[in-house]
Formats: structure tokens, sequence, C-alpha cells
């Protein structure tokens, strides 16, 4: 992990991995959107309204992924200042906030002719939706600071203490009221899916996994090559300050 | 232990004799009950029902108005600089500065409770749980808000973000403060909000000295 602290290192070895994610996310995209939308069968109660589900939950899976991720980044940042963690925690925050409003997104779309209403205060969609207001909260502490450094800090310590509410606001909302359906992929006993379901959407869930890795390392390496225009700026404006003053008297 | 207490009296102090603070809030706390039945009607057994809510809202948004200045006085006159060069440890100080917020905030709303409850018809009954709710759960919002505070305190516009990054983190406070207000006094929720309070009172003081470390030379 520390060795690739060295943004040189990970530029190399990221510029090997690109070609391999982003494949790989095409050729899983295009078997899950297949096994998904065309061959899986339709249930019996929903019909066709249940391949929503193949886009939406992979959707929420990656949405809590990212901020376990940016959690798990921003405390790395933290205690060891590596250099690169809190670029990628940076760089992961929109991307999983776009996740959250996909799935908020879907969730609505399949709500309305399921549920007969667009939103409904469930424990679930209100969790989701406080999710997301952590999400905008996280970059907008980003934007907020201009020091680079002082920033980073800053958001890390915010996204600590959201990892840590975040699993007592997923109880207060849970307690307050419950109508979403509860867990069937992962409990107890065995999924409750069907194999015919499950298959597609564990398909379209590592699609997603590497969409994730995929958009993460562009934006890595985006940061990356912006702090060093950055750098290249700021030493270009102290070259000239050190010539100007013998011009100006010239 | 004695510098936590000189900084708790002197911020109360500041805060009973200075505008701004002290008296805005309970304020504030009114007006919102009284416009509530201007927006929604007289209906009375409606704002009875609307009551606890509303009230545990109040409580929340006025604790978040007065937040804004909590640590930017200390940062600007170099005070929290001497925070940190003090032998007593930060966090303590950032604990007494916290508490002297809620005693002039969150305390003082306890007491004002019954007042709002009297306008929007919540039976005197129901009182001793709304205030014990408040007394339970205000600290939390004080708390919590605390952190947020530090995280934005170097800030010129911090306001707005304060609210964005402090309102999520209420979700929890909000909805067992509202639900032990309604419940009565030996309800369960008590106990939970009980809990809320007592994580914030951990995490809180740590979250915000790391925070403010960013600020000071």
């Amino acid at each position: 992990m520390f060795g690739y602290a060295n943004p040189e290192r990970f530029w190399r070895l990221s510029s090997l991995l690109m070609p391999w994610v982003w494949g790989a996310t095409a050729i899983l995209f295009a078997i899950g959107l297949y096994a998904a939308l065309v061959a899986s069968p339709d249930d019996y109660q929903q019909g066709a309204t249940v391949r929503i589900m193949y886009v939406h939950v992979p959707a929420m899976w990656m949405s809590l992924g990212a901020y376990a991720f940016i959690a798990v980044a921003s405390f790395v940042s933290l205690i060891w200042r590596h250099v690169l963690a809190d670029v990628a925690a940076k760089a992961a925050a929109p991307i999983g906030a776009t996740f959250t409003a996909l799935g908020l997104l879907t969730g609505s779309i399949w709500g309305k002719p399921m549920w007969g209403a667009w939103w409904a205060w469930d424990a679930r969609l209100t969790s989701v939706l406080v999710l997301f207001f952590l999400y905008l909260g996280y970059m907008a502490m980003w934007a907020a600071i201009e020091d680079r450094t002082r920033a980073a800090r800053a958001a890390a310590i915010l996204a600590l203490v959201g990892a840590i509410n975040l699993p007592i606001i997923r109880f207060s909302v849970e307690w307050w009221n419950t109508l979403h359906q509860g867990a069937s992929v992962l409990r107890a006993g065995g999924s409750a899916l069907h194999a015919s379901f499950l298959y597609p959407l564990l398909i379209m869930g590592l699609a997603y996994l590497f969409l994730f890795g995929a958009l993460l390392l562009v934006r890595i390496r985006t940061e990356i090559l912006s702090q060093r225009v950055l750098a290249d700026q700021r030493r270009r404006a102290a070259n000239e300050q050190l010539t100007s003053p013998i011009e100006s008297e010239a | 232990m004695s510098a936590a207490w000189a900084l708790f009296r002197r911020d109360v102090l500041l805060s009973v004799r200075i505008g701004g603070g002290f008296g805005l809030g309970i304020g504030f706390f009114v007006l919102v009950a009284v416009l509530l039945p201007l927006g929604v009607g007289r209906d009375l057994v409606l704002l009875e029902r609307l009551a606890p809510g509303l009230i545990w809202l109040g409580a929340a948004l006025a604790a978040l108005l007065s937040l804004d200045h909590l640590f930017q006085a200390d940062l600007e006159d170099g005070a929290l600089d001497q925070f940190f060069l003090s032998q007593t440890p930060i966090e303590a100080l950032l604990l007494a500065k916290v508490a002297a917020h809620w005693a002039t905030t969150g305390l003082p709303l306890v007491f004002a409770a019954p007042v709002l409850a009297l306008l929007l018809n919540l039976e005197a009954g129901n009182w001793p749980a709304l205030m014990a709710s408040l007394a339970v759960g205000t600290p939390a919002l004080s708390l919590i808000g605390g952190a947020a505070a530090a995280l934005t305190a170097g800030l010129r516009r911090g306001g707005m973000l304060l609210s964005l990054l402090t309102l999520p983190l209420y979700v929890p406070t909000l909805i067992f403060g509202a639900a032990a207000a309604a419940g009565g006094i030996a309800a369960p929720e008590l106990l939970l909000l009980g809990g809320v309070s007592l994580v914030a009172l951990v995490v809180a003081p740590v979250a915000a000295a790391l925070a403010l470390r960013l600020y000071v030379s």
C-alpha cells in the first residue's frame, strides 16, 4: 500500500491496469445487460418491472461501497498522511454520489408502478437520501477550503464522523418506519432470489464494481495531473518573481 | 480542570451579556411555533399531533443558528492558539465550550418548551416527556454541531456549509427526540436518545479538536 504513495509509481501501474479494467467493465456490462434485460424471465408478480432491479440494486451496493471506500481512504490519509489516499477519497466521492442518485432515481421509477408512489417515507429510502446528503456535504467540504492539505484533512474528519454516524442513522430510520422489503440476497438460510434472477444481478454487481474502479482510476490520474500542472505553474511564477525586480529597474 | 471551568463560565457570560445568542435562540424557537398554525391552519387536533415533531425541529434549527460563531471569535483573536498551548487537554476545553453552548441554547429550550406546548395545544400530561426529551437530546445537537462548526471555523462563509454538514447528522437525534417527546416519560426512545447523546459526547470533542488543529498556526 505504501509503495504506491509515490504518484509516479502509481501512474505507471495504473497506466498498465487501465485498458484491462475498462475491458472487463465493457465485457461484464455486455453479458450482464443481456442476461438482465433479455435472457432473464419476468417476475410472476412484477412482470418486466423486475428488470429495474438489475440497475437499481448494484447502484445501491456501490453507493454504500464507495462511502466505505472513502471512509477507509480517509482513515489511511489521516493516520499515515498517505499522499494518494486523500486523492482516492476525493476522486471516489462524485462517483459514489452519482451511484446514490442513480439508485434513488431507479428506485423511484420502480416504486411508481409497484407501490403507487414515486416516493415513500420508508426507512431505506430515507437513509439513502441522508447518505446522498452526506456525499454532498463531503464534496462541499473539499470545495470550501482552498488549501489542499487542509481540505484533505477536514474532509477526512468529516468522512469518518459520517461513517460513525451512518449505522446510527440507519438504525434510527429503520426503527422509525419500515415499508421497503428486507434483505433478500444475503441472509441466513440462503438467498431468497431464484438463480435466474440472482446470476444476472451478481454479474451486474461485478460490472458496476469494475466501472467504479475504472472511473476511480481516471479521476485519480486526472487529480495527479492537475496537481503537477499547479506545481509547474507555481514554479514558473516563482522564477518570474526572481527575475522581475531586475526588469523593473531596467 | 479549572481552565475548562473558566472557559465555560466565560462563554456563558459572553453569550448572556452580549446580544446575539441567548435570548434570540428562544425567540426563534417560539416564533417557529407561532408560524406553524399560520401555515397549516388552526385545527387544534392537527396542531397537537404536529407539536412534538415541530418543537424538536425548532430546537435543531435554533441550535444550528448559533453554532456558526462558536469558534470564530476565538480563532480570530488568537484565543484558540492558547487553548492548544494549554496544559488542559484541548478536548476538555472544547467540551467546555460546547457545554456552554448547550447551557445557553439547549437548556433554555427545555424550559421554553411548555410555552410552545401551550400554544400548540399539547396536553399538560405530555409536558414532562417533552421536557425530558429536550433535556436528554439537546446536548447531542450541541455536540454534533460543535464538531461541524470546528470543521468550518476558518471559512469565510461557513454558514451554509455548516447546515449541509450538520443536518444529516441530526437525523437520529431528531427521530428519537420527537418519538420520546410523543411517547411518554418512560418511553424506550428516551434511552435511545440518551445513547445518541453519549456517542456524540465521546466522538464530538475528539473530532472537533482534530478539525480545529487545521486552523491554528
